[in-house]
């Protein structure tokens, strides 16, 4: 059992994308999204309404995608943190996110990275999802521009071109 | 503020001796949304992310029992094998929030925090489950029926871990019905679970959002349980089965909020427990059969 204080010199670790960071003089009640963005400096996981609704804050904990708004960050003291920018490993766009440009799902691309890093739990679980599977997947991420018909589209193409290149 | 990171149940009750104040902390969907929004008003956590022993569950052969830890998450219950040993609490399950908050909360936080709009609550108390709890001095077991008391309002005392819910596995038809606005991120405006106990021969229909904790339509199960032959496999007729609905709506106390009208969750309730009856008696329905 570990406690954690807000004394100021108290601070924790977090295991993001791989690698070991320490949070330093951070109050021990903020989000992990807030950790992320404004001590980790990793912007890409964007917040919006800070209540588990809108999906924007999408990062894949232990495997299982998640509001990170809604985890304390001084509690994933043990959990192995991937967010959007953790999904390449190469540097270039992984192939969904390859796959949202080309059928057009971006548009103000706020909600995007956390559309790309709910895609990518999917297809890591359910290689060959249903249009019902894709609908339900993507249910907690809310987008205001596109009325998703394009965001769909690039999903069932991120879907098919990692089914043929498994064949 | 002072965050526990406890990595057992004896951590945890031996915390919250210390800290009897202390919030417990598993999913973060209730406690998150509001030290978000009230970072001042954050008293001291203790979390529950670390504690496995919560997320076990088993079942007793040899009374049919399940027993289900508090931290399971949603996600686990609307998948195999949970989902074929309680069917309706799958259901239940995929109707919470979003994928993201289904991987986060669970039951545990469903009880402790005692919304009658709960997801997972009228199915509990449908399968009249048992709500388990331990603080330092020991344990102790509850019917579910005892454990809500009111809005937002549970039976446990300030020292009290929830640990568990147990529940008697049954034959026969069970399931789960919801009215929101869409089919997810909805707060419910009224629910329903149906349990059809085709040994022991009852039925069991409770309902959410409609009273200040969950309904059970008892009068409406006895007038049932009169009308129908319910060991094995039950025939109602189209009139029978709206009749039920009707009745049970009557037991209900439904208000006007911001959500619905108590108008329309009386009726949509009495819908739902017809619906429901009516998949129970016709066989090869998309409702489940418990395994």
């Amino acid at each position: 059992m570990t406690s954690s204080q807000d004394q100021g010199n108290e601070f924790y670790a977090l295991t993001v994308n791989g690698m070991r960071h320490q949070v330093q003089d951070a109050w021990v009640g903020e989000s992990l999204l807030y950790v992320l963005r404004e001590r980790l400096g990793l912007p890409g996981t964007k917040g919006a309404c800070e209540q588990g609704e809108c999906g924007s804050c999408t990062v894949v904990m232990d495997g299982e995608a998640v509001c990170a708004c809604l985890v304390m960050a001084a509690t994933a003291v043990d959990a192995d943190i991937v967010t959007v920018e953790g999904l390449s490993t190469d540097g270039e766009p992984t192939d969904v996110q390859r796959s949202f440009v080309d059928a057009g799902g971006v548009q103000c691309g706020f909600c995007t990275p956390g559309l790309i890093v709910a895609v990518h739990a999917l297809l890591e679980r359910n290689s060959s999802p249903s249009e019902l599977e894709i609908r339900e997947a993507i249910s907690g991420n809310i987008c205001r521009c596109t009325g998703y018909g394009r965001i769909f589209e690039a999903v069932r193409q991120a879907r098919d071109t990692r089914q043929q290149g498994a064949q | 503020m002072t965050v526990v990171n406890a990595t057992s149940i004896d951590e945890v009750v031996d915390a919250l001796r210390r800290l009897p104040q202390a919030r417990l902390l598993q999913g973060g969907t209730d406690v998150m949304v509001e030290i978000n929004l009230n970072r001042a008003g954050a008293g001291d956590v203790i979390a529950l992310r670390q504690v496995s022993e919560l997320r076990r569950w088993y079942v007793d052969e040899e009374s049919r029992t399940l027993h289900l830890g508090a931290g399971v998450p949603y996600a686990e219950l609307e998948r195999s094998p949970l989902c074929n040993l309680l069917p309706a609490l799958a259901e239940a399950a995929r109707t919470v929030g979003s994928p993201q908050i289904r991987a986060a909360g669970s039951l545990g936080g469903n009880l402790g925090t005692c919304s009658p709009a709960g997801d997972g609550l009228p199915v509990l108390s449908a399968y009249d489950a048992m709500v388990h709890l331990r603080n330092a001095d020991g344990s102790r077991q509850m019917s579910i029926h005892d454990f809500m008391v009111g809005v937002k309002r549970n039976a446990s005392a300030a020292d009290e871990l929830i640990t568990g819910i147990s529940m008697q596995l049954t034959r026969g038809f069970q399931g789960y019905a919801k009215v929101g606005t869409r089919n997810a991120m909805v707060i419910s405006v009224a629910s329903a679970c149906l349990v059809h106990d085709s040994e022991r021969g009852s039925i069991r229909v409770a309902f959410g959002a409609v009273a200040p904790t969950i309904v059970r339509a008892r009068n409406a199960e006895a007038w049932l349980a009169e009308n129908v032959e319910l060991v094995g496999a039950i025939d109602v007729s189209g009139r029978l089965a709206r009749e039920f609905g009707e009745r049970a709506a009557t037991e209900c106390t439904p208000i006007d909020d911001h959500r619905s009208t108590a108008a329309y969750r009386r009726h949509a309730v009495s819908v739902l427990a017809e619906r429901l009856l009516l998949r129970a008696a016709t066989p090869n329905t998309t409702g489940n059969r418990a395994s």
